[in-house]
């Protein structure tokens, strides 16, 4: 099995980017690889342990009938195979006051972004636009 | 020689710049690199045949060709329908993408 | 050790705040990391190195941005600091820039001549 280093920059609900990126991760760990994530600037709010789902008033929906998508919690579920790392860019954090995690991400800082992507089987960076 | 994986994300309606990648895929293959485009998201919407000066048809053909994939969810989400592809599109998937990235001493570029 | 190009195109987005270009200072931390790292300014990035840039003086609810960013500063620190530093010739071109007005020590390659700085490396990092 292989291991793969993705650095991620955009933030939740701005980019088709977040779902693609955390669909490959999703796809990678049902085939048996490990994957590393390093968050970089807006990423670090992905792991926010306080997005709330909310109802729709243009649908007319309750919370509960809406069942909005929270990123964290796609995040906490890969989090959950043990097959997935996440690395949040401490200094990127810091800056935008995004603590309160879901379990399992981590602080830390490019050189460990380095450091998997020497370790790994191949590394892919998806930037922000 | 190098396997190339390139991933484009973006169209050239929203963005001045996508044909970068495809003149990029086309340099990489034509100094005999193996090159995978692979499309996804709105990068997909260069795929309907009847697109309007489509840099796919850019890319080179015949032995030094660039073997175009284009994300199956990204099309469905567009309704964009199989039938309806230009000529050497295929349909792939993020399996598949995985599959590609997982090679050994792949390049893999995301755009 | 693999050789990483760093290739930077997006340019202008977030630098007030952060007081810097966030990959330009990734490439640079990198680098004195170990890392055996190049950049390669592309589309909009090629003004980074572009001389005299100047984005002081903005103070916004009484607050000053009393260090704003010195892009073409950091340019030339990234050079100095060993970073083999490419500028594509075609994007200076484009957008009105004399290759005068660039900061000493940036390298020059064309379009057509990127498949080859591609080839040279071992892994593309693409912001």
């Amino acid at each position: 099995m292989a291991t793969l280093t993705i650095a991620l920059m955009d933030p939740p609900y701005e980019a088709e980017t977040t779902t693609t990126a955390l669909r490959i991760i999703d796809a990678a760990v049902r085939k048996g690889h490990q994957v590393n994530v390093f968050a970089y600037e807006g990423a670090v709010n992905l792991t926010m342990k306080d997005q709330a789902a909310h109802p729709n008033p243009v649908k007319g929906t309750t919370v509960e009938e809406e069942d909005h998508v929270i990123p964290s919690k796609l995040v906490a579920g890969l989090l959950g195979t043990e097959q997935v790392e996440w690395i949040n860019c401490g200094l990127c954090v810091d800056e935008r006051g995004s603590g309160n995690w879901v379990d399992g991400a981590r602080r830390g800082a490019p050189a460990d972004f380095l450091k998997w992507s020497q370790e790994s089987t191949n590394t892919l960076v998806i930037g922000t636009k | 020689m190098s396997n190339y994986l390139l991933i484009e994300s973006r169209d050239p309606f929203e963005y001045g710049d996508t044909r970068y990648m495809y003149s990029l895929a086309g340099d990489l293959a034509g100094k005999g690199n193996e090159v995978t485009l692979f499309l996804i998201q709105n990068g997909v919407l260069t795929t309907r045949s009847g697109v309007k000066d489509n840099p796919l048809d850019s890319l080179p053909k015949g032995a030094r060709s660039v073997k175009v994939l284009a994300d199956e969810f990204s099309l469905r989400e567009r309704g964009i329908s199989q039938s309806s592809l230009s000529g050497g599109v295929k349909v792939s998937n993020v399996d598949n993408l995985v599959d590609l990235l997982v090679q050994e001493g792949t390049k893999a570029v995301w755009h | 050790m693999a050789k990483i190009l760093s290739v930077v195109e997006r340019a202008y987005h977030g630098t007030l705040e952060e007081q810097d270009d966030t990959i330009l200072w990734m490439s640079h931390i990198l680098k004195n990391a170990g890392a055996d790292i190049s950049v390669l300014l592309r589309s909009n990035a090629v003004n980074y190195a572009v001389k005299g840039q100047d984005a002081s003086g903005i103070t916004i609810g009484g607050v000053p941005l009393s260090n704003p960013p010195k892009l073409d500063q950091d340019v030339v620190s990234l050079i100095d600091a060993g970073v083999d530093t490419y500028v594509v010739t075609e994007d200076v071109e484009d957008r009105g820039i004399k290759q005068g007005e660039l900061v000493g020590g940036v390298k020059m390659v064309s379009r057509s001549g990127l498949a080859d700085l591609f080839d040279g490396h071992d892994a593309i990092w693409h912001w």
